[in-house]
């Protein structure tokens, strides 16, 4: 039943991809339920000017120390993540409100503000809850089943590292970017993309995937604290890694077939 | 002990010759405080830039491409080895960059001094005004890490235009000649503005530029379009 909606919804190249909208979450129920009042209001006032905003992170700004420095989380989260909020509200003026997730799949052709400012607000969203404190992230685990997938994909959770470690070098990322674990039609993959693109995105990878971990790779996520030592960077953020969302991030991307929804 | 290490230091340079040095900086490091502060010269000149040469030296060793001049190792892999041309173009850029800068520049260029760029400004862009507003907004613009550009023809008409990563005017399309850059990754300007890159570029257009250096390679430009004619 949901894959009967999510495929009349999108007509997409491959099997996978066409499978990357969501009609049944309450983000989409949300979005029909805005689009009402939006049509009931129309003629008093124009469509909603704001429709995206930075969540608040789940812990303080100082809650990732030492290996995210505060004064980071704060710029990171309050400034840049705030540009690209304000880039994208700008840029979806006076149109629908469409739930950010689903601005990722087509971002390339509807243009720079989308790509850039859309998907600087889906990923940062996306990073900032699959993050914890150490010392709650040190008490969560991959569930069986991401474990297993790690496992096939990878050899070990190690290797997965070890592998993922090196597709964040700055020789690997080359500039800005980020480095994704996905889960593809094959299993998980490991990918870097480049500036905010993610591979939600038609385009950026071979096939459309799902991310289920995430890392900003960006100098502004650590040069504060770090500098040019972005591989010290990388290995530290192993700490604040929260298992157990990206299990569920996991979970939640094999059973629909979707990315995962992100608040904001 | 001081001339033990430096003798170590001259026989290991004599025993593996690189193909390009780090050309030390122009000026000293506490030169551009505090539009630039000595951490941030520091950490940008003998960390990232050091990097890229230290790689570049690394990846040409043994090939054909071993010793050549850098200008030529960046055109020659261009289309053919991105990590070369990557390091390649980000030697040859940061070297560009730290000549680009001085203490007490930047502003309008000297009418009096020179003239042949006031001219070439004011043809190209109508007057310095706009060419500062497109070289601002071109640096502004350039989404994640990059450069801005005042680059000339080989007749000197002049434009402004941005690259991503290490890509370089000299080899993008149109293949024009460089006379001005400023550096746009975040590590340039993040330890002394944070995320306020507009603030950062500013400050190098009004007190930066070192617009003898700029004047210089318009001239070479347009001598180059003669010999070109020739
Ligand atoms: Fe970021
Ligand atoms: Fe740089």
């Amino acid at each position: 039943m949901k894959l009967a909606i999510s495929a009349a919804l999108v007509g997409s190249a491959s099997a996978w991809s066409t499978l990357t909208m969501k009609a049944q979450t309450p983000n989409s129920r949300r979005n029909i339920l805005q689009k009402g009042a939006a049509i009931a209001t129309a003629i008093a006032a124009p469509a909603a000017a704001n429709a995206y905003a930075v969540p608040d992170l789940l812990y303080p700004f100082e809650a990732l120390e030492p290996y995210i420095d505060a004064p980071t989380m704060k710029i990171h989260h309050d400034k840049h993540h705030g540009t690209y909020v304000a880039n994208i509200n700008k840029a979806t003026e006076g149109k629908d409100e469409v739930d950010i997730l689903e601005l990722q799949l087509n971002a390339l052709e509807a243009g720079p503000a989308y790509r850039n400012s859309g998907g600087g607000h889906y990923n940062h969203a996306f990073f900032w809850d699959e993050m914890a404190p150490p010392d709650e992230a040190k008490k969560t685990k991959p569930s069986a089943e991401l474990e297993a997938a790690i496992d096939k994909a990878f050899g070990s959770l190690d290797d997965m590292k070890a592998k993922f470690e090196a597709q964040a070098a700055p020789g690997a990322v080359f500039g800005s970017g980020w480095v994704w674990i996905c889960a593809s039609s094959d299993g998980l993959k490991l990918v870097g993309t480049p500036n905010q693109d993610n591979p939600l995105m038609k385009g950026v990878t071979d096939e459309v995937m799902f991310p289920i971990l995430g890392l900003d790779v960006w100098e502004h996520a650590y040069y504060l604290k770090y500098q040019n030592r972005r591989p010290e960077y990388v290995s530290n953020w192993w700490n604040v890694v929260n298992w157990d969302k990206v299990s569920e991030n996991y979970a939640y991307v094999t059973e629909n077939k979707a990315g995962v929804p992100v608040r904001g | 002990m001081q001339q033990i290490i430096s003798l170590l230091s001259i026989f290991a340079v004599a025993a593996h010759a690189a193909t390009y040095d780090l050309p030390p900086l122009p000026f000293g490091l506490s030169a551009l405080k505090p539009m630039i502060s000595k951490n941030t010269l520091q950490i940008h000149h003998g960390k990232h830039h050091a990097k890229y040469v230290d790689t570049l030296n690394s990846l040409v060793a043994g090939t054909h491409l071993e010793n050549q001049p850098l200008e030529t190792i960046i055109k020659e892999s261009y289309k053919s080895n991105k990590s070369i041309f990557n390091n390649a173009a980000q030697a040859w850029n940061h070297s560009f960059y730290w000549q680009c800068m001085k203490a007490k520049g930047g502003g309008t260029p000297d009418e009096s001094s020179h003239k042949q760029l006031c001219d070439k400004i004011n043809a190209s862009f109508g007057s310095y005004a706009n060419f500062r507003k497109q070289f601002a907004e071109a640096a502004n613009t350039a989404f994640g890490s990059g450069w801005a550009w005042l680059v000339s023809d080989r007749k000197g008409n002049l434009s402004v235009t941005k690259t991503i990563g290490a890509e370089n005017p000299m080899v993008a399309s149109g293949r024009l000649i460089p006379i001005l850059t400023c550096d746009v990754w975040e590590h340039a300007y993040y330890l002394d503005y944070a995320n306020l890159r507009p603030t950062y570029v500013d400050t190098f257009l009004e007190k930066l530029v070192n617009w003898e250096f700029v004047a210089e390679n318009l001239e070479r430009a347009m001598d180059s379009g003669r010999n070109w004619s020739c």
